[in-house]
């Protein structure tokens, strides 16, 4: 019997190949490859004036180096600008290879390619490079008032400026309807930097060959479709002489859907120059100084409320640092923008930000993608009317909720996808009775009074979110059943260590009705699929498992069909159980899916003894209809897409405990509950796991990681040693549970929830640290001597009433 | 100029010629094909490329090849059985869901191998002490933890 797999923790399919070291990530291919290596600027901001290679031609087993001068005219010009945005009115992209100036640390000016890497790395070493150091712009406020001046054709550093505006219900602007509030607040709210940090950095590795005219590059990317399209584009090449295919990927939490990096065109276009496989894996510290950050915003809020704590008008003023070019648009600071409004109904709201250039590396989505800084602003905002009122702050949070009956529910506003934000479901009061109980919220003053009369500090904080998933605009899937009843699936999209050859294998076979074994699943290979978007937003099960499942049923009509024939049965009166199509009700009448892949096929040809049934002379066909009937094709495969009319909505609420040492300012979390709402669960194990990982980024956000410039745009931290990722010892058990209300936007009724863990965390270790101290959060990361400094300036909260 | 050096590689004999800067990691990965072996930061951080020299868990990213010459390596592709049956650490990781991605996995798998073979019943203190020089950025370690529990369960049920 094939048993139930939509919703079981199955075992993941991908952990005995990495669990025994046979995984394939990019550095394991291409062992005889060239090794390409870069020379970095050393500076923030410079004018390149000379280049000397003379000292590093003599390395032994040098290949080739490279400056821009070298590229070609289509690899002269800047990088695509992947995301244009009306409102992103200068947007500027890196060169492959700086062009005269440098913008960042870490840029590169020079490719060389050797007979391995340390021999490159020889070679980039006696390569000199004569800079006229420029003064750098550093700081999202310095850039935002400095007559410096990132690129000199942008004014000011703004590089987009965008107002939205959502009016109440009685048509008040926001302004007015905060000016007219019975109680009105304003304050300040600073995020630092921080960065996605998978383990494996970013690598590339090109095979051309000659013969075929055709090019096959492995990147660890979150898009191989998108990079296979550039790197077309950007060599001239046809598209179908070019393949790229994500292998095994260590990690990617936002920063490998960026594409195409400098490397992925400039490593195939040394491989097809040199005639030479060539591969490119990035070192930790070139992860730092050459790939992406995110998180940097300051934000200026004013919120107008009554009584209750209803908020009747919101204003928020974003300065956004996006870092030295803009290649992902203004994506991040569009997500913030939209995202703040979370779980509530807001009177009216208006958000404004600049985003901004600065000379340091650029900022691009890093899970959770500009949404952390939106609950920070939210819940930080909703924790202050909770201490003006002295309610408590889940009371507050609780009467701005929508309501279960209100869904759909239009917040008014363009998401990120260029659609409406318009929630589709969804139960917040739900969600929020669950979390208290979890967390034990009302016995919690007791317990703070206790633990005051041992001499501990403890504090109680909570944060909730909407996040929206699975973005389109679309993503398909293949399924092919071959002779042999094995079941081939494909999609497009790539996996970074969600699981998806698993999940993907447990909607085909629920489907299909085949046993999950059966089953096998391909993505990111663009020789298999080749359209489709990327894996980001928390959208791969959303869409591309929705797509699996439109494929399996189109492959599972056009089963019946073939087998009621054979049957000499109708199709509705039949199923699929355990790989066999049988009658219903007539247990000795089936024909096994395997003879039916046989039979979907006319032959001229037997390969072997099943082949020969669908073979001409077998009078298996009748002679008054061709054998491929019009319409249909041979071969029992099907192809679909899913295209969604808008974002899915996903939402939680996070709490935690934290305690706080009296004389060291040591935080530690004593405990965290998470109630999480993604829809339908194909996988809860892996949904736990999606969480707790979630979580673990959000921790590391909260208390530990920041990304350090100097004044000179020099990155001090730019390594594991200084950059604080957390261990197994500062995170804290994540205590789970799930509501599931489906969505009813897609066939399966999922939503997305890969990114969900992170998105609160540091709204909810604020408001735990401000609880237990009295002191008010308004900046994260905090560290122990940030909050060491807090107490000593405390003069209590940092609010003003205005 | 290369050094002639013999290394035992779960339990096979191997020699590479290798520069003096060639670190364990790349000798392994690059010279012997033995890609199992991650690396993350080579500054000796994450803990990727740990394997057990002589059995003791060490980062090869920080160990030059030449100076291991004579001793046993076992790499995350020797910790099965040799029939190919995965050891009980392995098997644990994949019950409790102890990876995701897989990268920084080899590095906790060589870990706790040595780990629960010098402490068979480490207490929950024990095992955060024992992979707290490990980084893994998918997991938030709350299966990883699990992991290293139900493989000591294993090891004791097969005792």
């Amino acid at each position: 019997m094939t048993t139930k797999l939509f919703g079981e923790p199955v075992r993941r399919r991908e952990d005995p190949r990495l669990l025994t070291g046979q995984g394939r990530y990019l550095d394991d291919l291409g062992g005889d490859a060239l090794a390409a290596a870069f020379v970095r600027s050393p500076h923030a901001h410079a004018r390149i004036r000379d280049i000397d290679v003379s000292a590093a031609i003599d390395v032994d087993g040098l290949v080739a180096i490279y400056t821009w001068e070298d590229l070609p005219a289509l690899l002269a010009q800047p990088l695509p600008l992947l995301i244009p945005h009306p409102a992103l009115t200068h947007g500027r992209t890196a060169h492959p290879l700086a062009r005269d100036l440098v913008r960042h640390v870490g840029e590169p000016v020079v490719m060389v390619v050797a007979r391995d890497r340390y021999l490159a790395e020889d070679a980039c070493a006696l390569i000199r490079v004569d800079y006229e150091i420029l003064k750098p712009v550093v700081g999202v406020e310095e850039a935002a008032q400095s007559a410096q001046l990132v690129h000199g054709d942008v004014p000011g550093n703004v590089g987009a400026h965008l107002v939205q505006e959502v009016p109440s219900a009685a048509g008040l602007g926001a302004r007015e309807a905060i000016e007219t509030a019975p109680h009105t607040l304003a304050f300040r709210l600073d995020i630092e930097r921080s960065a996605s940090m998978p383990l494996e950095g970013r690598g590339v590795y090109a095979r051309w060959d000659a013969d075929d005219r055709s090019l096959r590059v492995y990147t660890s990317t979150q898009t191989s479709t998108s990079v296979r399209m550039a790197i077309a584009a950007k060599l001239g090449l046809p598209l179908p002489k070019v393949e790229v295919i994500a292998p095994d990927v260590g990690g990617g939490f936002g920063v490998k859907i960026v594409h195409p990096w400098p490397e992925e065109v400039l490593v195939p276009w040394a491989a097809i120059l040199l005639d030479r496989e060539v591969k490119w894996a990035e070192d930790r510290r070139e992860h730092f100084v050459s790939s992406a950050h995110e998180r940097a915003q300051v934000q200026s809020v004013r919120v107008g409320f009554d009584d209750d704590g209803r908020v009747l008008g919101l204003e928020v003023n974003i300065l956004h640092d996006h870092g030295a070019y803009t290649p992902y648009g203004i994506i991040v600071p569009i997500i913030t923008s939209t995202q703040l409004l979370g779980p509530y109904k807001i009177g009216a709201y208006r958000v404004e930000f600049s985003s901004i250039y600065t000379n340091t590396v650029q900022v691009t989505p890093y899970r959770g993608a500009g949404r952390p800084q939106a609950v920070f602003c939210m819940e930080r905002t909703m924790d202050h009317i909770a201490a003006h009122l002295g309610a408590d702050r889940t009371a507050v949070r609780e009467v701005n909720f929508i309501r279960p009956d209100e869904f759909p529910y239009d917040q008014g506003l363009i998401f990120q996808d260029g659609r409406p934000l318009i929630y589709d479901s969804g139960d917040y009061p739900e969600s929020l009775r669950m979390l208290k109980e979890l967390i034990g919220w009302d016995s919690f003053p007791e317990a703070k009074a206790q633990a005051a009369a041992e001499g501990r500090r403890i504090g109680i904080g909570i944060g909730c979110y909407v996040e929206g998933t699975g973005v389109g605009p679309y993503e398909g899937g293949h399924v092919q059943i071959t002779s042999d009843g094995r079941v081939h699936v494909s999609t497009g999209l790539t996996s970074q260590g969600q699981g998806h050859e698993t999940v993907f294998a447990q909607i085909a076979a629920a489907e299909l009705g085949v046993p999950l074994e059966r089953v096998s699943v391909v993505t990111g290979d663009t020789r298999r699929f080749g359209y489709a978007v990327g894996t980001f937003a928390s959208r791969a099960a959303v869409m591309s498992g929705n797509a699996i499942a439109l494929a399996c049923r189109k492959v599972r009509e056009k089963a019946l069909r073939i087998a009621a024939d054979a049957l000499e049965a109708a199709p509705g009166d039949l199923e699929i159980v355990d790989g066999e199509v049988r009658v219903l009700g007539a247990p000795g009448s089936s024909i096994p899916l395997a003879t039916v892949a046989v039979l979907s096929n006319p032959l001229r040809y037997a390969f072997d003894e099943e082949a020969a049934r669908a073979t001409q002379f077998a009078g298996t066909s009748a002679f008054d209809r061709p054998p491929v009937e019009e319409g249909q094709e041979p071969g029992l495969e099907g192809r679909d897409y899913y295209s969604p009319l808008r974002s899915t909505f996903a939402s939680g609420m996070h709490a935690a405990i934290v305690e706080t040492d009296p004389l060291t300012a040591e935080i530690r979390i004593l405990r965290y509950a998470v109630v999480h709402d993604c829809g339908n669960l194909i996988n809860p194990m892996i949904v736990e796991g999606q969480i707790h990982g979630g979580v673990a980024q959000g921790v590391g956000g909260a208390l530990y990681e920041r990304m350090v410039y100097d004044e000179h745009g020099q990155l001090l931290n730019a390594s594991f040693m200084d950059f604080l990722m957390p261990y197994a010892t500062e995170i804290p058990r994540v205590e789970t549970a799930h509501l599931q209300t489906p969505s009813p936007l897609n066939p399966l009724g999922i939503k997305g929830a890969g990114e969900a863990g992170v998105i609160p965390v540091s709204a909810v270790i604020a408001s735990a640290i401000e609880d237990a101290e009295g002191i008010g959060i308004d900046r994260m990361p905090i560290s122990p001597s940030d909050l060491f400094d807090l107490r000593r300036a405390s003069t209590g909260r940092s609010t003003s009433e205005t | 100029m290369n050094i002639a050096i013999t290394l035992t590689v779960n339990g096979v004999v191997r020699q590479a010629e290798v520069p003096g800067r060639r670190l364990l990691s790349d000798c392994l990965r690059h010279d012997l094909g033995l890609t199992g072996t991650h690396v993350g930061c080579e500054h000796g951080v994450c803990g990727c490329c740990t394997v057990l020299l002589d059995g003791e868990p060490v980062r090869s990213c920080l160990t030059f090849a030449v100076t291991v010459d004579g001793h046993d390596i076992t790499t995350v592709e020797g910790l099965a059985a040799p029939g190919g049956a995965m050891s009980p650490v392995q098997r644990a990781f994949a019950e409790c869901h102890g990876l995701q991605c897989g990268f920084c996995t080899p590095g906790f798998l060589c870990t706790v191998t040595a780990l629960l073979r010098d402490n068979p019943a480490p207490s929950e203190e024990e095992v955060l002490e024992g992979i707290s020089g490990n980084l893994c950025r998918c997991t938030g370690y709350q299966n990883i933890v699990k992991s290293v529990h139900r493989a000591a369960e294993i090891m004791a049920e097969e005792s």
